[in-house]
């Protein structure tokens, strides 16, 4: 290496004949010595070759600093090139020499006023490079004046050099008002300069993430649409990249944008074509399905993308990454194009395995006959991992695609006569699947598996072979003996073998129990006795007592029916998706992971989601569609990764993210998991046995790495047998902690301000007008190891509060509060975090206020109103379940139109009226009027017949649910009779126990 | 955005490091050397994540391109800027070698501070780019020149120079296509596309406006419906139905987007002024059909016959087979009636070439492979047959109807301008399963 340096100089064509190759041959230390001469020789050429040498030392690592001052005695130069190369000593050695930089400061300041654009340009251009906080001081002045130079090569250089300042010192961009400035750039006439202001503002915004920099409006959307027809195919990125955090206001906006967009898909360069589909996929989303432009959209995109498979294989390998989500986003785009992912010979092999992905899943009925032939092909090539993925993807063809099961199964087993050793292994195991998948079908061929017993030494077949094996042991002469001879090794086994072959064991027990009592017992021993796994000692001593009590029962737990598989595996989870998709392109893409997986500080953590897709067909989980309504008038919300599930499970005091809006109904596997973990834990803790979990279930369902993914009913994990609930909590309170600030429904309106203000005046006890119950011990300390809960739900300003008095009844301080709660019938769930900030020492009270969302995740509950609670402090993890009167659920805008009132009234069926009886109750119809009012409870007429009042009232549930009233108040007699008409008429129960507890009080 | 690029040679040796955020650090350079470049294993990725760090890499020749970053860049658009950036190093000194580069340590310093700032790829038209970065070192410009180069390299003509001159003014046109086939045994086609490009040559003085016309189906459709009909039915036969098509930068793509017409200011000297891709009616020049039979286990009898499906005028070129042998053949005996046929061991393949052969014809090989004895369970792969040729004539059909020149300024016209224009057909992958 050393040498090149010297060779460097020496080739350089326009290099004068000093170099000596001797001169390199000296210590290092004379080295740097010479060089200091010859950078202060008189001869230019020299100075300049002297440069270049140290130029060249520094690539290959040497450390040259100590020339410092020497080589900045260069920069005075009228010789562009020998200042380029100063420049570039500069900023690689500025930052260890903070001082000694002060010395160039002089000469940028010079240069950023000479008359040549191009060297007023390197100069700002350098001095941004140089992140010395002294010289920063002095960059302000000359930035300024090159933001609005004339030219605009300075003033595209200045737009990114407010982006370099912007990363050594924020506050001091924001102080000089250099983001107006730029912002102003947007507008400039030149398209460069457009692009790189884009860029820098993007960038800047990225790290604030909430901060409204990026201010994108009709307008700004217009000016860069213009710019984007004009400036380099790299702007053009930039650009487009910008565009796709932008959000229509409506259809329109975002169909004009679309067709500006498109002709972008023509461009040679990949990035920008890669770019427009992110921009189209984003904004695909808000038109509407049955618009003929959505069609043609559709049919626009797949051409692109397939000729993207035709670039390097670098960019093919991101290009395919990034279809693999299109397609799980939108199949219909490429399902015609299958032909084009069939894999050549000679693409490299990440190429190679990426293409197999996209074959699964465009595989359909019409073209499952290639897709096989094809697949059949790959499994005979020479690349493990790629044949072992084939073998694997004709599997999937199976589960996919029935009608090809048939001659899938024959594919697989001509595999396994090949004898390959991992062909055969691989086989085995995706051949379970397809017995999962299609029971007494195939089950012929398991003679032929049997027969590759010997050949198998990898866990996953071995356990997919142990697993057919006591399925299929009624059917296999010889099971016994087969497993027996696995249970030779027992203890060399992997984990994953070891609970298969026990599972296996006990099944063939229970289906031939007199021939194979002795084996049975072997197991239950090897498995509690003999070993230290958790997992496998706690199922071994579960089948243990299952067998020893209740034999018939455990028949029905271990051969019980299994739930089928999934036919698409593999899938990423629809909130991920989402956000993928608004990264394409991007690194996310290609990992498949969100930024903030990947990306370290306050960058990338904003999550990006699909614009309105909240409330289309995926909330699942919501009981009515009023309230699946209610989640997509919230603002946009942003949904914890994995990541952060898993940081957050380290840390259940992690303060939640700084984002905005509350998560809406689960969609994903994860998250019902997640959740489901801490359901169970409640019910079984508190005894509640109407649904018993179903570990045998889980535990006896071998899966396959794809398979964990497919979305399955929420199982039991292992760490449930394991018995650690407290982790399940902290995975639940991670999720719940999410949404930090509050949905836009809950800020207060006016109205309801208006009648605090009466409620206060009028003397009531109620300072927030709304009735609330008095507290009630929710938790006794006896059942919590000396922590006392009592507490009361209450409706503030539109908000509802969950009132709390923690006591510490123990002898220790408690530290480190958290709550959460199960799903329930109206998806309350924590605002934010419990806030108790100081430590609870003993015989201490505190007051908490939880503020509440509606927008948790739903179940319906018995009784309606029942809210499951679990609260964590440093102890232990707490249990508890409490009422909320549904009043607390009436919202301020509650109040029925007169006609809309009529016309809904004669609308509900009969049926869904019930009536109460409301006894002892001294109001006046005008005063109980008011009093409901406080409540949210409004009334909307009233009609005296006979010396009766009737009053008609409504209100509206959190969820969207009306409910109309009609209140009969006949005078002096203190017996009210209400009836309630409601879609949904469960709720009446318990809005009349309201209006009882409402008037009453 | 790209936080480092770094150029080094099949070592791992750094020929090249510019870092351009503060948080890539030094070690960074050693973290891809050793994770990548020494790697035992082959690469299975070119995106390579290590710490934290994304490592972007792509090889030319022995020379690894790596760009390096800590956020979440577009990353297309970092591979598309590492093939520009050797485009623009080609540009400037021919091959990206270990030699060039070295010699050119400070030529490539000042492209990358130029077209890359802060990690923002920034104007890299090779052809603006010379104007005012050259390997002879900077020379002194005028003020008029300085502005003009500004704005060239920020305009909206990023490029093309004004001020241009010939004496003649002259355009080559190539269309240069590649087909690709893969068919199984039996002759049925598993797919088959082409993939073209229109490669021009421009020695046009001043700025010029030129506009570009093909068989394309779409346009010619429009045409007839507004035409006299009985010319449709005679052109409509000739037109081409192209799948895709992606354009230079120079092309205004929202006027092919709303017209379908090619209109541009060429850059000057070569460049790529379109990419497309067709899959209907493609003309297959060459057929392949292998017939393999195991004669006991140590013998492979091996017959190929090739025919050439285009008219006899023309004369196909380079035309080369590669036959696939298994990896324990002792001895190949070759029988061919044209050309000449090798067996070569170092391939694990039988090379056939033919130098000429016209349209119509039909030749054929036979080889007997002897077999060494193995206990080798796995069979062997059976690769697919592989073909090289060249044609000339476009396989997918493609015709250029016309490329017109305007120069309102300068006085010359379109009939003064000299075109030419040529099509080669290549094949791309073409492979025949036995």
């Amino acid at each position: 290496m050393q040498e090149w340096a010297n060779q460097l100089c020496e080739n350089r064509q326009f290099g004068s004949k000093m170099t000596d190759s001797k001169y390199f041959t000296t210590t290092k230390k004379g080295e740097i010595f010479e060089l200091k001469a010859e950078l202060n020789s008189d001869k230019k050429e020299k100075k300049k070759e002297a440069v270049k040498k140290v130029i060249a030392s520094m690539t290959v690592g040497k450390d040259v600093s100590a020339l410092f001052p020497d080589v900045v005695n260069c920069m005075q130069t009228d010789n562009l090139e020998l200042k380029k190369l100063v420049y570039l000593y500069l900023m690689n050695y500025a930052k260890s020499q903070p001082d000694m930089a002060i010395m160039a400061v002089n000469t940028f300041v010079k240069d950023c006023e000479d008359p040549n654009p191009l060297i007023r340009a390197l100069a700002v251009r350098t001095m941004g490079c140089i992140r010395v906080d002294k010289i920063t001081e002095y960059l302000c002045e000359p930035l300024r004046k090159c933001l609005k130079d004339e030219d605009p090569y300075v003033r595209k250089t200045a737009a990114v050099c407010v982006a370099k300042l912007h990363d050594i010192n924020a506050q001091l961009v924001e102080d000089q008002g250099f983001l107006d400035t730029l912002k102003d750039l947007i507008s400039d006439s030149n398209p460069m300069v457009v692009a790189n202001a884009v860029a820098a503002l993007s960038e800047i915004a990225e790290s604030h993430p909430n901060s409204n920099l990026l201010d994108l409006n009709p307008q700004t959307i217009n000016k860069l649409l213009t710019a984007l027809n004009e400036c380099t195919e790299w702007g053009q990125i930039f650009i487009l990249d910008c565009l796709a955090n932008y959000t229509p206001r409506d259809d329109r906006e975002s169909q004009s944008i679309c067709e500006r967009v498109t002709p972008r898909l023509s461009h040679a360069n990949s990035a920008v074509v890669l770019s427009a589909v992110k921009v189209l996929m984003k904004f695909m989303e808000m038109l509407p399905k049955d618009l003929d432009y959505y069609g043609t959209l559709l049919k626009k995109l797949a051409p692109p993308l397939v000729t993207l498979l035709s670039a390097e294989p670098e960019l093919q390998y991101v290009a395919l990454r990034n279809i693999n989500l299109i397609v799980q986003r939108r199949p219909e785009i490429l399902k015609h194009e299958m032909k084009v992912f069939f894999v050549k010979y000679n693409d490299p092999i990440y190429v190679k395995l990426e293409k197999l992905d996209i074959m699964i899943r465009l595989a359909s009925q019409a073209n499952i006959a290639q897709v096989l032939a094809e697949l059949k092909e790959y499994a005979t090539e020479v690349d493990v991992d790629f044949v072992r993925k084939a073998v694997r993807a004709i599997g999937r063809c199976a589960i996919k695609v029935e009608q090809s099961a048939e001659r899938c199964v024959s594919t697989l087993l001509d595999l396994i006569q090949t004898k390959v050793n991992y062909v055969v292994q691989e086989a085995i195991v995706v051949i379970k699947d397809i017995f999962r998948k299609y029971p007494n079908k195939y089950e012929s061929v398991i003679a032929t598996l049997c027969e590759n017993l010997d050949s198998l030494d990898e866990p996953e077949a071995r356990a997919a072979m142990i697993w057919i094996v006591g399925e299929y042991a009624e059917r296999i002469d010889n099971a016994d003996e087969l497993l027996e001879s696995f249970l030779e090794g027992f203890h060399d086994e992997s984990t994953q073998v070891q609970l298969q072959l026990l599972t296996a064991i006990v099944k063939l027990f229970l289906k031939k129990p007199t021939e194979t009592q002795e084996l049975v017992q072997q197991v239950l021993s090897l498995a509690t006795q003999d070993s230290d796994n958790p997992d496998l000692r706690d199922r071994g001593y579960i089948y243990w007592r299952l067998l020893s009590t209740d034999p018939v029962a455990a028949k029905e737990v271990v051969l019980a029916e299994k739930p089928l598989i999934s036919e698409e595996t593999d899938l990423i989870e629809p909130t991920l998706l989402e956000e993928l998709i608004c990264h394409i392109g991007t690194l996310a893409s290609v990992y498949h992971k969100p930024p903030s997986a990947f990306v370290e500080g306050s960058r990338g953590v904003q999550h990006k989601r699909l614009p309105g897709s909240a409330g289309s067909g995926e909330s699942v989980d919501s009981p009515d569609p009023g309230s699946a309504a209610g989640a997509s008038e919230a603002p946009p919300a942003v949904i914890p990764s994995q990541g952060d599930l898993l940081g957050d499970l380290l840390n259940l005091d992690l303060t939640p993210p700084t984002t905005t809006g509350p998560p809406p109904a689960p969609s994903s596997g994860m998250q019902l998991g997640a959740m489901d973990l801490l359901g169970g834990g409640l019910d079984s803790l508190m005894g509640d046995e109407s649904e018993p979990p179903p570990i045998p279930l889980r535990t006896d369902t071998p899966q396959s790495p794809q398979l964990h993914q497919s979305p399955s009913p929420p199982d039991y994990s292992p760490t449930e047998l394991g018995g650690d609930l407290g982790g399940g909590a902290a995975m639940g309170a991670g999720f719940g902690a999410a949404p930090a600030a509050m949905p836009a429904s809950f800020g207060a309106p006016v109205s309801g301000g208006l009648d605090d203000l009466f409620d206060l005046g009028g003397g009531v006890g109620m300072p927030m007008g709304a009735y609330s119950p008095p507290k009630t011990i929710w938790l006794p300390a006896m059942k919590a190891k000396g922590l006392e809960i009592s507490g009361t739900f209450a409706r503030r300003a539109g908000v509802i509060q969950m009132e709390m008095t923690l006591t510490n009844k123990a002898m220790s301080v408690m530290t480190d509060f958290a709550i959460q709660f199960n799903r329930n019938s109206f998806g309350l769930a924590p605002a934010g975090p419990l806030q108790i900030l100081t430590p609870l020492s003993p015989n201490q009270s505190i007051e908490a206020s939880l503020p509440l969302s509606t927008v948790g995740p739903v179940m319906k509950m018995e009784p309606l109103t029942n809210l499951q609670v679990a609260v964590k402090n440093n102890i232990d993890v707490f249990y508890f379940s409490c009422q909320y009167p549904i009043s607390m659920l009436f919202v301020e805008d509650g109040k029925m139109e007169r006609q809309v009132f009529l016309a809904t009234w004669k609308d509900i069926p009969n049926d869904n009226e019930s009536q109460f009886q409301i006894k002892d109750c001294h109001l006046s119809s005008d005063a109980a009027s008011n009093k409901l009012q406080g409540s949210n409870v409004f009334t909307i007429a009233k009609r005296t017949v006979e010396g009766q009042d009737m009053l008609y009232q409504s209100m509206k549930l959190t969820n969207g649910i009306w409910v109309l009233a009609e209140l009969r108040v006949q005078t002096g007699n203190p017996n009210y009779t209400v009836s309630l008409k409601c879609r949904a008429p469960e709720v009446s129960q318990c809005v009349f126990q309201s209006y009882e507890a409402m008037l009453k009080n | 955005m790209i936080g480092g690029l770094f150029i080094y040679n099949h070592k791992g040796e750094v020929l090249i490091s510019r870092v351009y955020r503060d948080d890539i650090g030094r070690n960074a350079v050693d973290a891809f050397r050793v994770n990548v470049i020494h790697a035992r294993q082959q690469v299975r990725s070119p995106v390579t994540n290590i710490a934290r760090t994304s490592f972007f890499h792509v090889k030319r020749s022995n020379i690894w391109l790596a760009a390096v970053t800590k956020q979440n860049v577009n990353a297309t658009m970092v591979f598309e800027f590492l093939y520009k950036m050797c485009d623009v190093m080609a540009a400037y000194f021919g091959k990206i070698s270990e030699e060039n580069v070295k010699n050119n340590f400070v030529l490539i310093y000042e492209l990358l501070d130029e077209i890359l700032d802060f990690g923002y790829p920034q104007n890299s038209e090779t052809g603006a780019l010379k104007t005012f970065i050259t390997q002879q070192g900077i020379k002194s410009q005028s003020k008029e020149e300085q502005a003009q180069i500004t704005s060239q390299v920020t305009g909206q003509i990023g490029w093309r120079r004004e001020g241009i001159k010939y004496r003649r003014n002259e355009l080559f046109l190539d269309v240069l296509e590649s087909v690709n086939l893969l068919m199984s045994p039996q002759g049925q086609v598993l797919s088959a596309h082409v993939s073209g490009r229109v490669v021009m040559k421009s020695y046009l003085s001043g700025m010029p406006e030129c506009k570009f016309g093909m068989n394309d189906k779409i346009v010619i459709d429009k045409q007839n419906k507004g035409g006299s009909s009985e010319e449709g039915g005679k052109s409509g036969k000739q037109s081409i139905a192209i799948d895709d098509c992606t354009f230079h930068q120079c092309v205004r793509l929202s006027k092919f987007d709303s017209e379908r017409s090619i209109s541009f200011i060429p850059p000057d000297g070569d460049y790529e002024l379109m990419r497309y891709r067709t899959t209907k009616d493609i003309i297959l020049p060459f057929r392949v059909i292998p017939l393999v039979r195991e004669v006991g286990r140590t013998k492979l009898e091996v017959k190929v016959v090739i025919k050439s499906n285009f008219k006899s005028s023309l004369l196909a070129q380079k035309i080369e087979v590669r036959i696939p042998t298994p990896l324990n053949t002792s001895g190949v005996q070759l029988i061919c009636m044209k050309g000449k046929a090798k067996y070569k061991a170092s391939e694990n393949a039988i090379v056939w070439k033919i130098k000429r052969m016209a349209g119509m014809k039909e030749s054929q090989i036979s080889a007997e492979i002897e077999l060494l004895p193995t206990n080798d369970k796995k069979k062997w792969a059976r690769p697919p047959i592989s073909m090289n040729f060249e044609v000339p004539f476009a396989p997918s059909g493609l015709k250029v109807r016309y490329l017109k020149v305007f120069e309102p300024k300068l006085n010359y016209s379109d009939h003064d301008v000299i075109k030419w224009v040529r099509y080669i057909g290549r094949s791309g992958i073409y492979e025949t399963r036995c």
